[in-house]
């Protein structure tokens, strides 16, 4: 029940309570309550859209920055993290295996704006021992979602 | 001229009458159509890959009759495992063009002229015509909303003759979404153990059952040596476009259907039956998840249907609804002219798949959610308005 909820939320968060109690055979108290649990204990942290900002007017630039850092003692990496991830134009935050720590996701208005929030802000920090910052140029598919023109159905109206 | 050369054997077939209605919904545009009965997702991507590599590794070559040892050795497995019934895909596993192919074979196997195949219906519309072909008699075993649209003991009984050579068991079925429980498959075989009849059962919708698990007549006792069982890939995996089914059962009759299809087929499309080894290796999660996605959907639909008063049996199988629209006081055919009409909506006449499917229509809920919500949204306006008028 818990699994089907929220597999369901996450295709479409836009889903109302009515519509997905007949979906999974439940009565819409115990739904909501059962939301209300998942909603308390942080299990469902927010409700988003995926959008695609090409579409709009909006200028918008994503960065992946790949962060390497020295975790300090008896806090491995979360205060730097923490001190990464409060800033707003930070969208994401990872602890990495392998050849970097933490990778970074940054939206700004330009190419210009990122640059400036890396050099000023990420860089000089304590505990960071290097920045290598990757510019999206084309977002492909998102949150399961592949951007572009929504397919039409090719099936035939009616087949026995 | 050409004409009078048709044979008999053809023209015995009768032209379906609801020929009319489905031209012209075929020529409609704008329609919001549940008439389709195949799958809405494509293909899992990891399955059409593996076929592009053996397009691309020049898998091109004809194969086995049978088909690919590798694939029937899969389907042996498959078949085990999921339904307890064990093959040897040597001598008991026939790879076919679709489960309509090896339902056309079986029967062509079988059959001698004036032999009777026993159909329950409402059910799939290619039994029949296949019996025909054969030069066998079809006789309907209706089923009704009373028993769930299940074939009961009684009722098949009633029909048994000396002529009586097959049974066709198909479920879960196409229309209703029936199903058959354990101890309807019981009765049933209670009844078969004691005499000649073999069965044959149609589990193409196998993988797709809510609440309850399929379970092949196959499995129960004494019933393997006279089944012949037919699935295949296109409903489960949603491959309907590659059409590879399959039949398993008893060597001497999959070595017939095996003469059969050797002559007219020669063997199966060689790069679906690539697709198919994958799909039984890795593709059961996608087979869950879709099954999911139909649950809710069937859930909606049936809800759907009930708010708007009609009679909605609640199917456990497939992916349809077949909701009752005797209430309204019209037949099937007036009721899907009718909502063609006024709402461009198009589901298909229960009477399409036999005489005891009057006063039902077939709703498909193999779509996407906003088409299913659209649908429904335009079929209760359609219902109010009859019951004012």
């Amino acid at each position: 029940m818990e699994q089907r909820i929220l597999e369901i939320l996450e295709q479409n968060s836009k889903i109302t309570l009515e519509k997905m109690a007949i979906m999974l055979g439940v009565t819409q108290a115990a739904l909501d309550e059962e939301l209300n649990r998942l909603e308390a204990n942080r299990t469902i942290l927010g409700y988003h859209t995926v959008v695609d900002w090409e579409k709009t007017d909006r200028e918008l630039v994503t960065a992946l920055i790949e962060v390497k850092v020295t975790p300090q003692r008896g806090l491995g990496f979360d205060k730097i993290a923490e001190r990464i991830y409060q800033y707003s134009e930070v969208t994401a935050v990872y602890l990495m295996s392998g050849g970097f720590d933490l990778t970074v996701v940054i939206e700004g208005k330009s190419m210009k704006d990122v640059a400036l929030f890396v050099s000023q802000k990420l860089a000089p920090m304590d505990s960071v021992l290097s920045c290598a910052t990757h510019f999206v140029l084309k977002k492909y598919k998102q949150n399961g979602v592949i951007f572009g023109p929504e397919e039409k159905d090719q099936r035939a109206a009616i087949w026995l | 001229m050409i004409d009078s050369m048709i044979s008999s054997r053809v023209k015995k077939i009768k032209p379906s009458g609801i020929r009319r209605f489905f031209d012209i919904v075929t020529q409609m545009e704008d329609v919001i159509s549940l008439g389709v009965g195949e799958p809405d997702f494509a293909t899992p991507w990891h399955v059409r890959e593996e076929a592009i590599y053996a397009l691309e590794k020049g898998r091109t070559t004809y194969t086995s009759n049978s088909g690919l040892l590798e694939l029937r050795q899969e389907i042996s497995h498959y078949l085990s495992n999921r339904y307890n019934i064990n093959y040897n895909p040597e001598d008991q596993v026939l790879v076919t063009v679709g489960a309509s192919e090896a339902i056309d074979l079986a029967i062509r196997a079988l059959i001698e002229p004036g032999d009777e195949v026993l159909i329950p219906e409402p059910s799939y519309v290619s039994y029949s015509p296949c019996v025909i072909l054969a030069g066998g008699i079809p006789i309907a075993v209706p089923t009704t909303e009373k028993t769930d649209f299940r074939l009961a003991g009684v009722d098949l009984a009633s029909c048994i003759t000396d002529r009586s050579k097959i049974l066709i068991l198909p479920y879960p079925n196409n229309p209703t979404g029936a199903i058959m429980e354990c101890h309807n498959l019981e009765e049933i075989a209670e009844i078969l153990r004691k005499n000649d009849m073999l069965t044959i059962s149609d589990e193409i919708y196998s993988e797709l059952t809510y609440d309850l698990e399929h379970i092949s007549i196959a499995s129960l006792e004494g019933m393997y040596e006279k089944t012949l069982v037919i699935n295949g890939f296109s409903k489960s995996f949603a491959m309907t476009g590659w059409r590879l089914g399959y039949a398993a059962g008893p060597p001497p009759l999959i070595d017939a259907m095996t003469k059969i299809h050797q002559y007219a087929i020669m063997c199966c499309p060689t790069i679906s039956q690539y697709g198919a080894i994958e799909a039984l290796r890795n593709g059961i999660d996608s087979v869950r998840r879709m099954q999911e996605e139909y649950d809710h959907c069937r859930k909606l639909m049936v809800h759907g249907f009930r708010e708007m008063g009609l009679d909605c049996f609640e199917p456990k199988g497939a992916f349809y609804v077949f909701p009752c629209v005797k209430s309204l006081g019209m037949s099937s055919e007036e009721f899907c002219n009718r909502l063609l009409d006024d709402e461009r909506v198009a589901v298909v006449p229960g009477n399409a798949f036999g005489d005891s499917g009057e006063g039902y229509i077939r709703c498909s809920y193999a779509y996407s959610m906003a088409n299913l919500e659209e649908a429904l949204t335009r079929i209760s306006r359609f219902v109010t308005g009859i019951r004012a008028s």
